[in-house]
């Protein structure tokens, strides 16, 4: 070919030709460097792209897989952006975990705790007034101030690492490109080797009059600017029984409205152990109503709403006064307006999530996916920083390891704790009979609530057992005080295949709630 | 003739009343006899043994005092308007927490009578193998037969009695949970656990406290469980240091006087500064360990063998004393942790050998514990040195992690000692051998774990198990900073 070109000079790219002189100038002035080596029937070679990988959505699952992509000196860069919610709420780099997930949930929620301590410790001596109240701002301040300090934490350790960070919203508008938007509108284009979604979710709304003008939703409340007051929590989520319970123990008046069952998914007996313990601790709720409008019958901060709600049973229709309404009926994943079509990735389309296979991988290739917007994969935090984590490292350091989703421990951070890991009592009666499980369970009374009489009776624990299979513990469940350090062992010993026998054997440590 | 009962337990503490009530369950004829020889300043308690009544219970709960005067400076950050000044008053929480105890004593005797097992408040000593005779606080002399006898007598703490006044003007843990007036400001010399842990909360409820070490705290007599864990120690003591508990390092007393106040003068001899020192106290705790209950039962007459250095009962795998038909079991046992878990299995484990066609031995190896300081430290398995001195320190690798609990972030409160490490074998299959971890609820955050380590967990294992997210736990399931690789130890949450 090269001796059969009549221009100089002949231009040849990585041993393959492109041509002689006036079409290289051609090439370079359509400034397109794929084109030529297309016409000579190869694919584009990765170093052509801006980065070897693009993550959109600095979250959990985004960020541990760029920061371990720059481990292996890959050029990386991560988008992320907050669309702001209908209040006009925003946050910064971190994704919902940081900002209005798990650690402003686990720290309000420590807030709550401390109350009923207050109250605990005068039993065990400690005198102080009588009147104690809580002051909503100042805890909501050092919460959000904590963000802020994890927020540029974020931003500090990627500009380390060398990944480059832009807070722009990103939609794939062809092969390998994406277009970055920022909040002034400025569009940036960039091409990519590599695609990984994380885009989360963000919390959904009723859909009835009212609901977006007037209520809020984690989104919100974790930075809201006043008490919320009399609140009316609508929902039975784990989110909804979080607030509602840490909004109670520091002091407000709440409700929950249910459309029928707490915690669908989890194990129903403990399920509603827990909404038990809520009642009798002074939440209020409302089985099986659904809000259909809302009204705000005065403003401020907060104002007075009313709120109309229809039982589902039945033509029954109530109305009660709330100064907030707080919606926590579940979540929808961010992935039906960032240009899934454009390169042809599957959803679901009837709940938005992305179906993967088991490396995370979805039927477009270069396109992978990781977190809370996978279909058929829990919804955690260290789930997804696991599967972003052993992503990378199969993608760039020729690891084999695959995301174990099996046997995830997980905690509820209601006032009485829930810790879980493996089977519900149901779930395990369906897959393997009855007669071919064991369910082991006690009661018990932790030490520390004895002197100031708190609660006899209410914590609890199970393990379910697989009798055909040595006993083996399928399912661990505990409801008590720190059930989230209680589990965290289990979970490792399940993941070692423990058998009752074995748990038999170990000592208590005593005394302890977990030796139960 | 035919003796009495199948099962004779001396003494009704956690291993001898898990070991008769257990043996009640198979049907036989069960007794126990339980007694407490007042202390030297004259306490003395109900059924239930050190546990219950002046070990455990009442320590956990006290801490949990402790612990909740942390809570209250916290709740201010978290927004709780407490009005100052927040005082402590140690009568309120001293009858709390003895009428708990007192709950718990009728609740034991109550579950005797239950499950049929006879009860003696009596002082035992042997006559002959099968042969106890028991004695009365007044003097009732009765005698027992049993085909089986269990001695589970526990023990007492020490005193330094080469220290002049140690013995009159001094108090030990025996003393200390019944006290009706607070102790006041207290020295307690030499460091083993209980004296940090008695040490910890008392400076939790506002006392002034000062702990006297003459060398290394935790040093040697838990064999099993904190033998030379120098680290993990430093760290407790560091932390104990900047929570405000006085340490006089290189100390140790010479005598206690009591002054005319009532108030006691300790003198003491400073080993670095080879000088004398002295200062006032109202209160003298002694922890200088504690010494086997075998003294009066009479232990000759039957020739069962004790250690002679430590006066504890030797006994085999089956807790078989060297003579037939009579066991030990607890505290008083040559070897075994001092542990009321393990009484508590060892006794059950017994039962069922004896009574019910179980050929189950006692598991001593990794056992989990706590040690309930104001910042708590939980362990399970070996210690670095004792890893090292097991396998060489080229066979075990260390990873080990300085963390910070979500909740001291809001608290402003100092994480310097929070500290996780976990010693694993470097060969292929990387068995985890022990796990250390300080910081809060460290006892629920290892239980769980020590169950790992008897399924045979290895760190592979341990890094396919997901954290639960925000937890202290969740950094164990993390660990991945070797010591060896010197890198900074420090990890982020989030």
């Amino acid at each position: 070919e090269a001796a059969a070109e009549t221009s100089q000079p002949v231009v040849s790219v990585r041993e393959e030709h492109i041509g002689g002189h006036e079409e290289t100038l051609k090439t370079h002035k359509e400034d397109n460097p794929e084109k030529p080596m297309e016409m000579n029937g190869l694919t584009p070679v990765p170093d052509s792209y801006d980065y070897d990988l693009i993550v959109i959505g600095g979250g959990s699952g985004g960020l541990a897989a760029a920061k371990e992509a720059a481990k292996y000196e890959k050029k990386v860069m991560v988008l992320d952006f907050v669309t702001p919610t209908p209040q006009g709420n925003s946050w910064g780099l971190g994704g919902t975990c940081v900002n209005v997930g798990c650690i402003p949930k686990k720290l309000m929620h420590q807030a709550a705790l401390l109350g009923q301590a207050l109250e605990d410790s005068r039993k065990f001596g400690w005198q102080f007034t009588e009147e104690v109240k809580h002051n909503w701002m100042t805890m909501t301040e050092s919460v959000q101030n904590y963000i802020g300090s994890l927020n540029w934490g974020y931003r500090v350790a990627l500009r380390d690492k060398k990944v480059t960070y832009e807070n722009a919203y990103g939609e794939f508008v062809g092969p390998h490109t994406i277009k970055a938007t920022n909040k002034k509108g400025v569009e940036k284009l960039y091409t990519a080797e590599r695609f990984l979604i994380a885009t989360g979710e963000r919390p959904r709304y009723l859909g009835i009059p009212g609901d977006k003008e007037y209520c809020i939703s984690s989104d919100d409340l974790f930075s809201l600017p006043y008490c919320p007051g009399k609140t009316l929590v609508v929902g039975a989520s784990y989110v909804a029984l979080e607030c509602a319970g840490f909004l109670a123990g520091l002091g407000l008046d709440v409700t929950v409205m249910v459309r029928s069952i707490l915690l669908r998914g989890f194990d129903q007996d403990m399920a509603n152990k827990i909404g038990e313990y809520m009642k009798e601790h002074g939440v209020n709720f409302i089985r099986e109503f659904v809000p259909i409008k809302i009204e705000q019958v005065e403003e401020g901060a907060p104002g007075r709403l009313k709120v109309t709600a229809k039982s589902t049973t039945g033509n029954q229709i109530i109305e009660e006064e709330y100064n907030t309404v707080l919606l926590a009926i579940g979540r929808d994943p961010c992935t039906r307006k960032i240009g899934l079509d454009k390169v042809g990735v599957n959803i679901n389309e009837k709940t938005g999530k992305i179906p993967v296979n088991d490396e995370e991988q979805t039927n477009v290739p270069y396109i992978y996916a990781v977190g809370d917007i996978l279909q058929d994969k829990l919804e955690l935090t260290p789930v997804a920083i696991q599967a972003g984590r052993l992503l990378v490292r199969r993608l760039y350091a020729g690891a084999t390891t695959k995301c174990d989703y099996v046997n995830v421990p997980t905690t509820v951070f209601t006032p009485l704790e829930y810790g879980a890991c493996g089977y519900s009592e149901e779930t395990a009666v369906e897959k393997f009979g009855e007669e071919n499980i064991e369910v082991y369970h006690n009661h018990f009374w932790p030490l520390e609530w004895t002197v100031p009489s708190r609660d006899n009776n209410k914590c609890y624990a199970k393990i379910i057992c697989n009798i055909q299979d040595n006993e083996r513990v399928i399912g661990f469940h505990v409801l008590g005080p720190n059930a989230g350090e209680v589990t965290q062992g289990f979970a490792a010993a399940i993941k070692c295949g423990m058998t009752k026998e074995q748990l038999d054997s170990t000592v208590g440590i005593h005394p302890v709630c977990a030796e139960v | 003739g035919k003796n009495e009962y199948d099962l004779l337990v001396i003494g009704g503490g956690s291993g001898g009343l898990a070991c008769a009530k257990e043996a009640a369950q198979f049907g036989r004829k069960v007794a126990v006899l339980d007694y407490v020889e007042p202390s030297p300043q004259g306490t003395t308690w109900g059924l239930g043994g050190t546990c219950v009544n002046v070990g455990c219970i009442p320590k956990k709960l006290m801490h949990q005092a402790a612990l909740l005067g942390s809570a209250l400076k916290d709740a201010q950050h978290y927004g709780w308007n407490i009005s100052q000044p927040v005082r402590h008053t140690w009568s309120v929480m001293a009858q709390a927490v003895q009428n708990y105890v007192k709950s718990l004593n009728w609740g034991h005797r109550v579950q005797l009578q239950d499950k049929k097992v006879k009860y003696f408040n009596m002082k035992g000593s042997f006559s002959d193998p099968h042969t106890v005779r028991g004695l009365t606080k007044a003097g009732k002399e009765t005698t027992v037969t049993a085909d089986n006898i269990v001695i589970a007598t526990g023990g007492r703490p020490k005193y330094p009695t080469h220290i002049a006044g140690a013995l009159e003007y001094g108090i030990t843990s025996d003393d200390l949970f019944w006290l009706k007036e607070s102790p006041g400001k207290t020295l307690t010399p030499f460091v083993f656990n209980v004296s940090l842990e008695c040490a910890g909360f008392l400076t939790g409820i506002g006392l002034d406290t000062t702990v006297m070490m003459r060398s290394i705290p935790l040093r040697g007599i838990k064999k099993f469980v904190f033998t030379t864990q120098q680290q993990m120690a430093s760290l407790v003591t560091e932390h104990m240091e900047s929570y405000g508990t006085k340490f006089l390092k290189r100390c140790f007393p010479t005598k206690v006087e009591k002054l005319k106040s009532n108030r006691l003068q300790v003198t003491w001899k400073n080993a670095d500064l080879d000088t004398e020192e002295t200062n006032s106290f109202d209160t003298v705790m002694w922890a200088v360990g504690r010494a086997p209950d075998t003294k009066t039962l009479n232990l000759e007459a039957v020739g069962v063998k004790t250690n002679s250095e430590t006066g504890k009962i030797i006994v085999d795998a089956s807790e078989a004393t060297s003579v037939p038909h009579i066991y030990a079991i607890g505290d008083i046992t040559e070897g075994r942790p001092e542990l009321t878990p393990t009484a508590i299995a060892a006794g059950k484990l017994l039962a069922q050998r004896l009574f019910g066609q179980s050929s189950e031995l006692m598991d001593y190896d990794n056992v989990p514990t706590t040690v309930f300081t104001p910042l708590e430290y939980g362990c399970v398995g070996l210690s670095e040195e004792a890893a090292v001195q097991c396998h060489g320190s080229d066979n075990i690798e260390v990873y080990h992690a300085y963390y910070k609990p979500l909740e001291f972030t809001v608290a402003e409160r100092d994480a310097t000692q929070c500290y996780m490490k976990m010693v694993c074998l470097r060969e292929r299959e990387q068995r985890i051998l022990g796990l250390h971890f300080i910081g809060p609820n460290a006892g629920e955050v290892i239980q769980g774990f020590a169950l790992g380590i008897k399924c045979g967990a290895t760190y592979p294992q341990l890094m396919k198990t997901v954290g639960i997210h925000p937890t202290c736990a969740e950094e164990v399931a993390k660990l991945h900073i070797t010591k060896r690789s010197g890198l900074d130890a420090t990890v982020t949450g989030c």
